[in-house]
């Protein structure tokens, strides 16, 4: 069983806190030209479950995913060059933020449409049982994905055939500003999980270390043949569905819900917990990783347009 | 010629997926009821017998997610083979067979890869009506990044199944109802039957027949009503739909300079225009024709449902019309024993 590092939670967290600062300075030059959907205020879960996994684990993230890549301690240069649409990103311009991949951390490539990389990874984790392979799928979704009814019915066949797969839903408990409410009869996504024989909880906390020891006692539960585990991730995104900007005037929530949320920051509580020399280092270390890679991105060339048609077959 | 063996078109699908199962671990089958005791007309019967139930399951009525699934499977390394009892239920996979299946190669910029062969049966036999019956082979020739095979003959059933499986990309594998029982020389052996290469069945000089899948045989016997009263038609098999061998097509055009296409599927936007579109765009002064499925549902009463889909006849009547023939001329009665005996149940 791994211990949670605090440390290294507060410098992956720091890391994605940072880098989608940065976006969100950055986005009015247009040189991202592309949707970008931030994880800020999301950070404990991705943070928490990376911290659990191991190398061999394989990751299906969706269209939120920055977070998700960042702590899975994917390569931010090429991640950022990636946004820029440059030939040094990670997929020469081809994929943007919403299909970021990267497969030497088995980051597989995911998907803008809702809930449609769930079976992918029901199908990846069919593929570890079959071949006999260490290495847990780790599935992240929305709230808003449990909606779709291709998620049960892979939630089904996970069930079915007892896969090595973990299941994050991050209910930030919107689809866009579609509250969950509007959405199903209902706060019952656990006990639709578990009627589908599921073992499903719900991670009620705000702190990454609870996200953590959820994640930690669940993939060595999987590990150890316990079958599918779902993990319900109560977070809250504080900005807008899209876009760098926020979205407290469009009035879907209320002000409150979202300041609660702010003031419970986890980044403040992690930098609380770690002396402050550190502190200090780990913040300069990212601060000029991140500048490094924006640079890395802006001198990096653009694809050529021959590239177009390559790798439509292989 | 001691390495062929005769065998019927369900045959040789279940030969060159049974070869290719013990060739290669990483190749399974699923869907609904393959490992049934009918295993999908005797194409996938008992192999999970032969290679474990992993290798050979039947699955729950899931065909977005199942889709999905082989998707996720193929990009763990696998190579699935995910057989549907009618195409129409393909529908329901649009979704993964476009946005993902198509795209992920591409997205990750060559990183992944998904070879995913999808069996799709089409097809008529007596009263399959609106919704058990359609061919949409157009549909995926549509999507970059989807290969499409429809093959005629057994010969060519086994060799595309073996390549479909190889090959790197998604595949459908369009294979029509009334073939199962078509009777033709196989290799014993793995063969693969290259993918953008057609064939030219019967070599003739005054028009040429395109047909696809089951229209192929159409086509052939039109062509030998059409023999009787001195027209000589060359009846091509495309094999691939996507890709295309167009210079097949092409070559055999500039020959006969007429083309008539009779596709297994709607006019608007499908194979025999793009075919008709290649030929106006690359050739000159030809004259062209198509056929296919009416401009409707398909009923289900037999009487209406002959007059839907093409048939030898109007094939043999439409060609003789542009070959200046008398437009009243009609070939005698075209014995189609596969439709006649056809008695289902389903
Ligand atoms: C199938 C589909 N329908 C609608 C959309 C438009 N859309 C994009 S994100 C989104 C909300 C999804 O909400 P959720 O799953 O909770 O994820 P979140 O954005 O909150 O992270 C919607 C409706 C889409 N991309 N795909
Ligand atoms: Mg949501």
């Amino acid at each position: 069983m791994k211990k949670f590092d605090v440390k290294k939670a507060y410098s992956l967290f720091y890391l994605i806190r940072k880098s989608e600062e940065k976006i969100i300075e950055l986005y009015d030059t247009d040189k991202i030209k592309s949707p970008v959907h931030l994880s800020i205020g999301q950070e404990p879960v991705a943070v928490g479950v990376s911290l659990a996994l191991d190398k061999k684990d394989i990751i299906f993230s969706n269209y939120r995913g920055h977070a998700h890549y960042l702590a899975r301690e994917g390569n931010l240069k090429e991640m950022w060059a990636e946004l820029y649409g440059k030939v040094a990103g990670s997929s020469r311009g081809k994929a943007g933020s919403m299909h970021l991949s990267d497969w030497s951390v088995n980051f597989m490539t995911t998907s803008a449409i809702v809930a449609t990389a769930v079976p992918e990874a029901v199908g990846y984790a069919y593929s570890q049982k079959y071949q006999n392979n260490e290495g847990v799928v780790i599935c992240y979704h929305g709230d808003g994905a449990v909606d779709e009814g291709v998620y049960w019915e892979s939630i089904n066949f996970a069930s079915l055939h007892q896969l090595p797969i973990l299941f994050v839903c991050e209910n930030n408990k919107y689809a866009i500003y579609t509250h969950q409410d509007k959405r199903m009869l209902g706060d019952s996504i656990v006990s639709r999980a578990n009627s589908f024989g599921l073992k499903s909880f719900r991670v009620d906390g705000i702190r990454t270390e609870d996200f953590f020891n959820a994640a930690n006692d669940s993939i060595n539960n999987i590990k150890n043949n316990s079958g599918p585990i779902l993990l319900e991730c109560m977070t809250s995104r504080w900005r807008d569905h899209v876009g760098p900007g926020e979205d407290r005037h469009i009035n879907f929530r209320s002000d409150k819900e979202l300041n609660d949320a702010i003031t419970n920051d986890d980044l403040k509580n992690l930098e609380s917990l770690i002396n402050k020399e550190d502190v200090v280092t780990i913040q300069k270390d990212i601060d000029s990783q991140i500048n490094d890679a924006i640079k890395y991105s802006e001198d990096s060339s653009f694809p050529g347009t021959k590239e177009i048609t390559d790798n439509v077959y292989g | 010629m001691d390495n062929l063996k005769e065998i019927n078109y369900g045959e040789a699908i279940y030969e060159g997926c049974y070869q290719e199962m013990e060739n290669d671990d990483s190749v399974f089958v699923y869907g609904l009821g393959v490992d049934d005791t009918k295993g999908h007309y005797g194409t996938s019967k008992d192999l999970h017998k032969v290679f474990g139930a992993k290798r050979n399951f039947d699955i729950p009525l899931s065909e977005d997610a199942m889709t999905g699934i082989g998707i996720g499977a193929a990009l763990g390394g696998l190579k699935p083979i995910y057989v549907h009892q009618r195409m129409d239920f393909l529908l329901l996979c649009m979704n993964q067979l476009v946005n993902m299946a198509a795209k992920l190669r591409y997205m990750s910029s060559g990183v992944h890869s998904v070879p995913l062969v999808v069996r799709a049966a089409i097809g008529r036999s007596w009263g399959q009506g609106a919704q058990h019956s359609q061919a949409f082979h157009s549909y995926f020739m549509h999507v970059p990044g989807i290969k499409v095979v429809a093959p005629t003959t057994p010969h060519d059933a086994k060799g595309c199944l073996i390549a479909s499986i190889r090959d790197k990309n998604p595949v459908i594998f369009v294979e029509h109802r009334m073939l199962y029982s078509n009777v033709g020389y196989v290799p014993e052996e793995l063969y693969e039957v290259e993918f953008g290469k057609g064939r030219v069945l019967i070599e003739g000089t005054d028009i040429t027949l395109v047909g696809v899948s089951y229209t192929v045989t159409d086509c052939i016997r039109a062509s030998l009503a059409l023999k009787e009263i001195g027209i000589s038609a060359e009846v091509i098999d495309p094999v691939s739909l996507s890709p295309i061998d167009y210079e097949l097509i092409r070559k055999s055009a500039n020959k006969t300079k007429k083309v008539l296409v009779v596709d297994n599927g709607w006019l608007t936007c499908g194979f025999a225009a793009e075919v008709i579109a290649d030929l106006g765009i690359n050739c000159k002064d030809l004259d062209l024709d198509r056929m296919g499925y009416l401009e409707s549902p398909c009923p289900t009463t037999r009487v209406l449902e002959d007059g839907f889909y093409p048939s030898p006849e109007s094939v043999a009547i439409k060609a003789n019309t542009m070959c200046g023939g008398d437009s009243n001329w009609k070939p005698e009665n075209i014995s189609r024993k596969e439709i006649n005996s056809f008695k289902g149940p389903f």
